[in-house]
């Protein structure tokens, strides 16, 4: 196809596409260079170059309270949802069950309910489990909004292997659990892996939930910024920001290179 | 694989009569328990907070309800909510059918770059990226400033607390949302179609429009709902990009909650109608838009 394009048309999709590449990553990259200025307000080009709001950000308890706290969450959120999440794939996968279509809308639905209803009726429920304002109740809350994450990521790898090279571990004598841990979840791994770091990175990044499960006391790193963007001009907001960018893309390059390794197709 | 892939709980299995349940299927109950217990009931006491928290005594349960809609003010915040969503599905559709063509019609390894171009903003914090935006239209940011040094404008034009601030943010936040659709499915059309429509003397235009542009249509209709019901939905980046007439039905909800207000009658009575229109919209739309195309296309397309 490509030969018989004219040059013309070559030129424009080559224009578009730049464009859209551009319009999709430039915005957000410009707060990189910004979070390196001297000075006390954000320019572009940033006036002078020092790492004075990194310095900032790893030292104001504020900041290193709320990285300590995401982190906590995320963690504990990635945890919890792969356990239930990849019981889960194996249970819509290969399971046989009335309503379970039903089953797999209530699975899907965290990624399509408006965030901002999900926050105010966990606060509502929550606030009366006094689990707010704690890692327990963000948990509670995020592992909700990343389970379906690990489910689809996970399912995708039991949808695709070779389920005879189970019955041939059943075959040569493995029980069912022996078979499950040398044969299956190898087998799986790299979705559950990818599955996981998504968790992680939906815990990580989410503000709404956070900002009606923390308070004063116990902020995470998003919401700690949505306190800030409302407020003051502080060029450390860009810092942090360069940082979560940071962590994002890294997690990704790492779940492009574990799917990867997958062993099926 | 980056994010979903659909496994349709049909797909591949004979239909079996009657109610059979196996083993496996008990390995789903922690997963659908928990979601019950920590997403659904939440839902459920939203929804009934609507109806028996009222700010004064009253006897009529729908009270909340009629007090939104009776408030002019709050018909333009839905009004608002649904033009916003609109603008910006359109705009994410004329920006990403162009480039998931272009994905699809490139060499594997510039396809695979487009992709990461799509996938990482994807995945970036929604947060950081309003930000940013933030930082490029507000009075002193990099748009008026440049133009400013550069004797264009001799004083700031308003670019931030505008409806086109929100619509841009809005846009290229949810732009993935629709190219991954369309790309899913235009990947799936098989190239002799449009090959064979320029042998029977198809002008290449004729060939896209008659033959290309239907069928990668269920691509187009699964990318605009998902955009669509999305930016119903938004709140973090009509707030910080957008002024008070740019008030959509989440800030309205989370401004009535808190400190200050604290009607939960009416943020719930809105919460419930906000569901019930995206509910409404994805019930009409699942008669002409397969689920999979929807929930199963943001792929990594290996």
């Amino acid at each position: 196809m490509a030969d018989s394009w004219r040059q013309p048309r070559r030129l424009l999709l080559l224009a578009i596409g730049s464009l859209t590449v551009f319009f999709l990553v430039a915005p957000t990259l410009v707060i990189v260079p910004m979070s390196f200025t001297a000075s006390q307000s954000l320019t572009f080009p940033p006036e002078g170059l020092s790492l004075r709001w990194y310095a900032k950000m790893v030292t104001d308890p504020q900041w290193t309270g709320g990285f300590a706290n995401s982190a906590l969450v995320a963690v504990l959120t990635m945890l919890l949802s792969t356990v239930l999440g990849t019981l889960a794939a194996l249970g819509i996968v290969r399971g046989r069950f009335p309503g379970k279509n039903g089953a797999y809308a209530l699975i899907l639905s965290p990624l399509i309910v408006p965030v901002i209803i999900i926050a105010i009726g966990m606060f509502s429920l929550y606030v009366r489990w006094k689990v707010t304002g704690s890692a327990v109740g963000l948990v509670l809350g995020h592992t909700a909004l990343a389970v379906p994450f690990v489910i689809v990521n996970v399912g995708t790898s039991l949808r695709t292997m070779d389920r005879n090279l189970e019955l041939a571990a059943m075959n040569l004598g493995a029980n069912p659990s022996r078979t499950f841990f040398r044969i299956t979840l190898p087998i799986i791994l790299p979705g559950v892996v990818a599955g996981a770091l998504f968790a992680f990175l939906t815990s990580w990044d989410e503000v709404v939930v956070a900002i009606f499960l923390t308070t004063t006391r116990f902020r995470t790193l998003p919401v700690e910024m949505w306190e800030q963007v409302r407020q003051v001009v502080d060029p450390t907001v860009a810092a942090v920001s360069t940082t979560l960018l940071a962590v994002t893309t890294t997690l990704l390059l790492l779940i492009l290179v574990v799917r990867r390794q997958t062993p099926v197709r | 694989m980056l994010l979903l892939r659909p496994f349709s709980p049909r797909s591949g299995r004979r239909p079996h009569v009657g109610l059979s349940i196996n083993r496996w299927a008990l390995l789903a109950l922690p997963a659908i328990g928990y979601l019950l217990v920590f997403f659904l009931v939440p839902l459920i006491v939203v929804s009934l907070r609507s109806v028996t928290e009222f700010p004064r005594p009253t006897t009529d349960s729908l009270s909340n309800y009629a007090r939104f809609f009776a408030a002019e003010a709050n018909l333009r915040v839905l009004a608002n909510t649904f033009w916003v969503a609109a603008i910006s599905t359109i705009a994410c559709l004329a920006i990403g059918y162009p480039y998931a063509y272009l994905m699809n019609i490139v060499r594997p390894r510039i396809a695979g770059l487009l992709l990461i171009a799509v996938l990482v903003p994807f995945w970036s914090s929604l947060l950081v990226r309003t930000y940013a935006w933030q930082v490029i239209l507000r009075d002193t940011g990099i748009v008026n400033s440049f133009l400013l040094d550069t004797g264009v404008i001799d004083e700031p034009i308003p670019l931030i607390r505008t409806t086109l601030g929100v619509i841009l943010g809005m846009s290229q936040i949810l732009l993935p949302f629709m190219v991954l659709p369309i790309y899913t499915v235009m990947r799936r059309i098989d190239p002799e179609y449009t090959k064979a429509a320029a042998n029977l003397g198809a002008p290449p235009l004729s060939a896209f429009l008659r033959v290309f542009l239907p069928l990668s249509l269920p691509g187009v209709l699964a990318g605009a709902l998902l955009v669509f019901v999305l930016a119903l939905g938004f709140y973090i980046t009509p707030a910080l990009l957008g002024g008070p007439k740019d008030t959509m039905i989440s800030q309205f909800i989370a401004n009535a909650v808190q400190r200050g207000n604290l009607d939960w009658g009416i943020g719930s009575a809105m919460a419930v109608v906000l569901m019930g229109l995206t509910l409404a919209i994805l019930f009409v739309a699942s008669r002409f838009v397969r689920p999979q195309d929807v929930f199963g296309s943001l792929d990594e397309g290996s």
